[in-house]
């Protein structure tokens, strides 16, 4: 069905947002560095490698546990350049903000953005302000833009994702969606929640140098795990298997979870990424992760197969089976 | 983590499996046992239940998801109150995408302007009250026995504290006389039902007596994977020693009469009326609309409802499907039209609907 007006499930990271940027934007702009649809461009100049990105930030609160809008702001587009495979270095800052926003508020978030930058080693080298009236946003919205360098000589790609290859998470999932869902629901029963948000390019650089068959990363944000997966999945037409019981699940998320009915796989993180890796590389990246501060949860969570090419089967935690497809429905809007 | 691993058990599931395992054996017939609530058709869904069971063994859905047994009527009633002015209208997540008769839905309704709020609870509705006083803030209520104590705590609280820009509208229905009536459907074919352990909290074991009375089996059940194979097992050992009754797994839960103050707040808000369902058509005494003394919390009394046009959708399978007659599958929209995304029916709509949970995990 066409839908003659924008609904909120069009930014939901499910179907909708797909059939949207396949539908509306691609065909528009089409040429073949947007048709990878990978986290960040990867663009040849001089024979050099660059990876360009940008993401817009909209979440709601813009201060949650954990974070705000301006760590999110920096994590999220470094960990966008970090995922293809490039050493981020340069950040644009474009910030939309409401007319009557509290200036010290406005101080924080960029306070936050000049600590996340340093942490992940870039600089923030150009920016842009526009005031709204009153009502015309939502307080504050961040865009940032970013610039890297790709070293690592083989294609971080879906494409490049084989049978046989391992999936690899660096820790617990639906860490950030599950925070943000407490603080809008102010739910008071679950202070020890904080979101994930970190920049993972340190992280990311420590697996590139160690394991030379990393075949693709990715994010794990908007749509959580699941669908990523279900995404990867379709796009490298292969089949995952992954094992409910080796999810890393914190118990407090698992729990906001049950309460709220929300499933874990598909809630959004901001410092969690998967990596398909050939098997012989396993337990090298498995070991860095751990060794790494915003890795030490990590573990291996399921495989790549060839037969039934584009599904995602969970293997359930008493044995049976089920199928992890990308989300449908305005599962938790505005969490990034 | 506590009070949820032990339910998940792998090896206390597998303990119940083999037991129905060989219960099927003995057996040697073909058993369709019918989960009546939505939430167990997710759950199925959800752990993969389906498929460790023996193949005689059939689970079917019965009518238990709220959301997919709300007549097409209703669903316009509450896109016509969403789009009144002044109004706010609070609503479960679930409702958002059900589709009206003319494909229109409260997502459609909310982006072209109308204030429809997602609420986890209804109490969320006495703070939005009180911060838009110039407002009418208007809650769907819907859902079976368990939610609607809920509902009547909140009318009268606004009551108590002379909130008079809330008001409520009932679509609630109650699980016995569904049952009843799927009873009365010589078309089914069921030898037991696994009975919703929520709604079972507040009406107790004794609700369900005429299950058993029709010779059929009964097991008042949780949510959980440990659950659920453990009431199936109850149901089939019912059915081995033919001796029908309501056991209750859910003891953790269930006392046989339930939950008595909870009730008497429901009975004190609402009354019982005949109902309307989707699939299985006007089913006397089934549904809850607001006693005369509450008609100024009532949305229906409140508002001038014109008539309203509704129809069922043609083509969707949904009506056959909440009586177990159906599998998703043998509908002619299922995944091919009718998807979780452009859902044509209540039932793909709701996670807890049939053709959602088969759409999901199938």
């Amino acid at each position: 069905m066409k839908h003659d007006k924008i609904l909120l499930e069009h930014g939901g990271g499910g179907l909708l947002s797909h059939d949207l940027i396949a539908q509306l934007f691609v065909p528009r702009f089409r040429n073949p560095y947007l048709e990878r649809l990978e986290d960040s461009a990867v663009l040849n100049v001089d024979h050099r490698k660059f990876c360009f990105t940008t993401d817009s930030y909209v979440v709601s609160p813009a201060f949650f546990p954990g974070g705000n809008i301006g760590s999110l702001a920096v994590c999220g587009t470094v960990n966008d350049l970090a995922v293809c495979g490039g050493n981020p270095l340069f950040l644009s800052c474009g910030v939309i903000v409401e007319e009557g926003f509290p200036m010290a508020s406005l101080e924080t978030i960029c306070d936050t953005m000049a600590e996340k930058a340093a942490q992940a080693g870039v600089q923030i080298v150009t920016g842009d302000t526009k005031v709204v009236a009153r009502g015309a946003a939502d307080g504050i919205f961040i865009n940032t833009s970013g610039i890297g360098v790709i070293e690592y000589p083989s294609p971080l790609s879906v494409k490049s994702i084989s049978p046989g290859d391992v999936i690899i998470v660096n820790g617990t999932l639906g860490d950030h969606g599950a925070a943000v869902i407490a603080a809008r629901e102010k739910l008071s029963l679950s202070s020890d929640l904080l979101s994930d948000t970190a920049p993972l390019n340190g992280l990311i650089a420590g697996i590139l140098q160690v394991s030379p068959h990393v075949h693709c990363m990715r994010d794990a944000t908007r749509g959580g795990l699941g669908a990523i997966l279900a995404e990867i999945a379709q796009a490298a037409q292969m089949r995952i298997d992954i094992d409910e019981k080796n999810m890393p699940i914190q118990d407090n998320v698992r729990g906001i979870c049950e309460i709220l009915g929300f499933d874990p796989l598909y809630l959004a993180n901001e410092g969690k990424i998967v990596v398909f890796c050939a098997e012989s590389d396993a337990r090298t990246v498995l070991q860095t992760m751990q060794q790494h501060p915003y890795g030490r949860n990590a573990a291996l969570i399921g495989r790549v197969g060839s037969s039934t090419p584009g599904r995602v089967v969970l293997k359930t935690i008493i044995g049976g089976e089920r199928m992890i497809d990308l989300p449908t429905g305005e599962l938790v809007p505005r969490i990034c | 983590m506590k009070f949820i691993d032990e339910y998940r058990d792998p090896a206390l599931v597998a303990g119940f499996l083999n037991h129905i395992s060989s219960a099927a054996k003995r057996l040697a017939r073909p058993v369709t046992i019918m989960e009546i609530c939505g939430s167990h058709t997710y759950a199925i869904g959800r752990f993969g239940i389906r498929k460790l069971l023996p193949d005689s063994i059939r689970l079917i859905s019965g009518p238990g998801c709220p959301v997919c047994v709300t007549s097409a009527r209703d669903v316009e009633l509450a896109l016509y109150l969403a789009s009144q002015p002044n109004v706010i209208f609070a609503t479960f997540g679930d409702m958002l995408r059900v589709p009206g008769t003319g494909g229109d839905s409260l997502q459609k309704k909310r982006a072209e302007g109308a204030d429809v709020r997602v609420v986890s609870s209804a109490d969320e509705c006495i703070g939005m009250a009180l911060s838009h006083p110039q407002k009418e803030v208007v809650m769907m209520g819907i859902g079976f026995e368990t939610t609607a104590p809920t509902i009547a705590a909140v009318v009268t609280a606004c009551r108590k504290k002379a909130i008079n820009n809330f008001s409520v509208f009932s679509v609630h229905k109650i699980v016995p006389p569904a049952i009843s009536a799927l009873l009365a459907d010589l078309q089914l074919n069921i030898d037991g039902f696994l009975c919703p352990g929520h709604v079972s909290t507040m009406i107790g074991a004794e609700a369900y007596r005429m299950i058993a009375d029709a010779g059929l089996a009964a097991a008042i059940t949780g949510f959980e994977p440990v659950d659920i194979v453990e009431g199936i097992w109850l149901i089939l050992q019912q059915i081995e020693n033919r001796q029908t009754d309501v056991a209750i797994q859910y003891s953790r839960g269930v006392r046989p009469e339930g939950n008595v103050r909870a009730m008497a707040l429901l009975e004190s808000v609402f009354e019982i009326t005949d109902a309307s369902w989707r699939g299985l058509g006007v089913i006397p005494q089934s549904g809850l609309v607001m006693r005369a003394e509450f008609a100024a919390f009532d949305a229906l009394k409140k508002f001038a409802i014109p008539d309203i046009h509704s129809q069922d959708i043609p083509g969707c399978g949904c009506g056959d499907i909440l009586r177990g007659i159906k599998l998703p599958h043998d509908c002619p929209l299922f995944r091919k039209v009718c998807t979780p995304v452009n859902p044509v029916g209540p039932c793909m709509v709701s996670s807890e609907g049939t053709c959602s949970a088969y759409y999901k995990y199938y």
